[in-house]
């Protein structure tokens, strides 16, 4: 009896791995095997994919639902920006770590007003105060570029040594060497979290999520762990606003905008929120969704609503809380 | 010699005299009965002591350091550990980590987000031994929420016993289980607090319970203290016999 289970276990374990090494495998191909515009929405899913872990650090992870993220996304990507327009910088790892360290800034601050409070307060909280840097965003015009956003020229990569041929189409640039780019941080992203919430600190942060009060008992600081988790969160998604901006060559208020606080919980929710690799799901699907959706209606934001309530009514564990079980014995985080 | 002294402790909720200025001793090394019926403030006694709440006057001192105005953090550096009346676990959590985040979290390795839990040999092996002396070792990878009734109140002891204090509250580990399974799950807890020379203080309703296991009784009523003594002396104690251990058959 043992045995099988042994056995059998044994069997998931390989059978995980078999499935972990195709997937690499197949990120890895997906230039040579799909057109550049399927490249390029990979791309986009990766990146949104990197700002859901950092998010669901909170929602999963230590029970709090931030209504705030876009704040952090969007600081990571005007810090590119800014650092174009005042400094002329092009290089894409200076970005990256300015990037990460102005949104822990923001976090760090955020925090300070927000950590007292949970629940509905902590959200509605984070709202505001992402509606603050908004605002700011929108009202510093000759800084900001008001409405119009600022430019991101395409950067170089890797200290400079990789950059855009003369001449050569950007398309090409931001399907090969920056997606690999983006895979690459991925990947490194996913490895990171994957030990954080394992980790000493990740188990202080469950036990947070699941009994305050214990948590406090058995000596866990609850404020300043809680405080600490958003610093990381923030500064994981400020990492994926950074990551995008290129892509997209613009930055403009409405990654700031409360609706793209609402996108990240979108993707987390949809992905599933109890396990680890949910949200990256979450994230890629919904960014396939809603890009299909566009081109085939003006209603799309009405369809994606309605996908959205039938997807949550009927999988309320969302996509990997629902097919995982069909692969594995245990679903839940642990 | 009192390792544990309050002097006039007082909480009042409105007109509730919850705890009425108190003077409660805890002499180091004893296995202290707190009884009391039901709305005696015995619970509250407690959550003053553990730093839950804050009193409205009065002192606590333990081991010789003024701790009323301290955290719960800094009470639990002191050495003050509690398990709760009504169970109080991390659900979606193993059973395994309830016990090893407590050992982390008195270590200071909360903190560390860089090296993988599963890793720390000596937490989880510390963790294995605690389970094997709860009787828990065999649900070690069950989910805390999933565990029977009396294996909740076995762990929750276990969690604050993971803490190594020198003086651990435990309110009503037996409440909410079976009259079968009291005795057992005393039995259990009495030993391991006798055996690791911990002082403790157990809050029990069931009086035969309280006689067989304490060195000394403390009996409350209405926020104040009515006895103080030897399991015999109660026994003897008038006005004990007449306010509670008519009442506390019902609670
Ligand atoms: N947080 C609170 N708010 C208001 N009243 C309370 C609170 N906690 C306890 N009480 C009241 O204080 C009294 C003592 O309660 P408690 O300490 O829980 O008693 P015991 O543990 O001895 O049963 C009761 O009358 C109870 O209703
Ligand atoms: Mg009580």
């Amino acid at each position: 009896m043992s045995q099988a289970l042994l056995a059998s276990g044994r069997l998931l374990a390989g059978w995980r791995l078999a499935v972990g090494i195709a997937i690499a495998l197949f990120l890895v191909l997906v230039p040579r095997l799909l057109p550049p515009f399927q490249t390029l929405q990979l791309s986009y899913g990766l990146i949104f994919a990197i700002a859901a872990l950092g998010f669901n650090l909170l929602l999963g992870y230590t029970g709090l639902l931030s209504f705030g993220h876009s704040a952090f996304f969007g600081v990571g990507a005007y810090t590119a920006a800014l650092l174009v327009k005042y400094m002329g910088l092009s290089s894409m790892e200076a970005f990256v770590l300015a990037g990460a360290l102005a949104s822990a800034v923001t976090a760090a601050l955020f925090g300070a007003v927000c950590v007292r409070y949970t629940r509905i307060f902590f959200s509605i909280l984070m709202l505001a105060l992402s509606q603050v840097i908004w605002s700011l965003a929108f009202k510093l015009f000759w800084v900001t570029g008001g409405t119009d956003g600022l430019r991101v020229p395409t950067p170089t990569l890797l200290g400079g040594s990789v950059a855009l041929g003369a001449g050569e189409d950007k398309l090409v640039f931001l399907t090969h060497r920056y997606y690999y780019y983006v895979l690459a941080l991925f990947l490194v992203c996913v490895g990171a979290m994957w030990v954080i919430v394992n980790s000493p600190f990740g188990k202080a942060l469950q036990a947070i999520r699941d009994n305050e009060t214990r948590a406090e008992f058995v000596g866990v600081q609850v404020r300043k762990y809680r405080w600490i988790a958003l610093v990381v969160s923030g500064t994981f998604t400020g990492l994926a606003g950074t990551l995008w901006v290129p892509l997209n060559g613009l930055t403009t208020p409405d990654i700031l905008y409360w609706p793209f606080s609402g996108k990240i919980v979108f993707f987390v929710v949809l992905g599933g929120f109890r396990t680890f690799l949910g949200p990256v799901l979450g994230a890629v699907v919904f960014n396939y969704l809603e890009t299909y959706a566009i081109g085939f209606t003006v209603y799309w934001q009405m369809v994606l609503g309605v996908v959205l309530v039938l997807l949550v009514l009927t999988m309320p564990a969302g996509l990997v809380g629902t097919l995982a079980p069909l692969f594995a014995r245990r679903r839940r985080i642990a | 010699m009192a390792l544990l002294e309050t002097t006039r402790v007082r909480k009042w909720f409105g007109d509730t005299h919850a705890v009425d200025d108190v003077d409660f001793v805890v002499n180091q090394g004893e296995l202290l009965g707190l009884i009391g019926s039901n709305g005696a403030g015995k619970t509250t006694l407690v959550n003053l002591i553990s730093g839950l709440l804050r009193p409205d006057a009065g002192r606590i001192v333990f081991d010789g350091a003024d701790v009323t105005r301290q955290s719960v953090h800094e009470r639990i550096r002191e050495g003050i550990a509690r398990s709760f009346q009504l169970v109080n676990l991390f659900d979606q959590m193993t059973v395994q980590d309830n016990v090893a985040l407590t050992i982390f979290a008195r270590e200071g390795k909360t903190r560390r987000m860089t090296a993988l839990a599963e890793r720390d040999r000596a937490v989880l092996d510390e963790a294995g031994e605690v389970l094997q002396r709860f009787g828990l070792e065999s649900k070690a990878r069950m989910l805390a929420g999933g565990l029977a009734q009396g294996e909740r109140k076995l762990l929750d002891v276990a969690v604050a016993y993971a803490l190594r204090p020198k003086l651990l509250f435990l309110d009503e580990p037996t409440s909410g289980v079976s009259t079968r399974e009291k005795a057992p799950i005393m039995d259990i807890v009495t030993s391991i607090v006798r055996t690791g020379g911990i002082t403790a203080v157990v809050i029990e309703h069931d009086m035969d319970v309280v006689f067989t296991y304490s060195d000394r009784i403390v009996a409350m009523h209405e926020g104040t203290i009515l006895a103080d003594g030897t399991p015999e002396e109660i026994r003897r104690n008038e006005r004990v016999t007449t306010t509670l251990i008519g009442t506390t058959e019902a609670g």
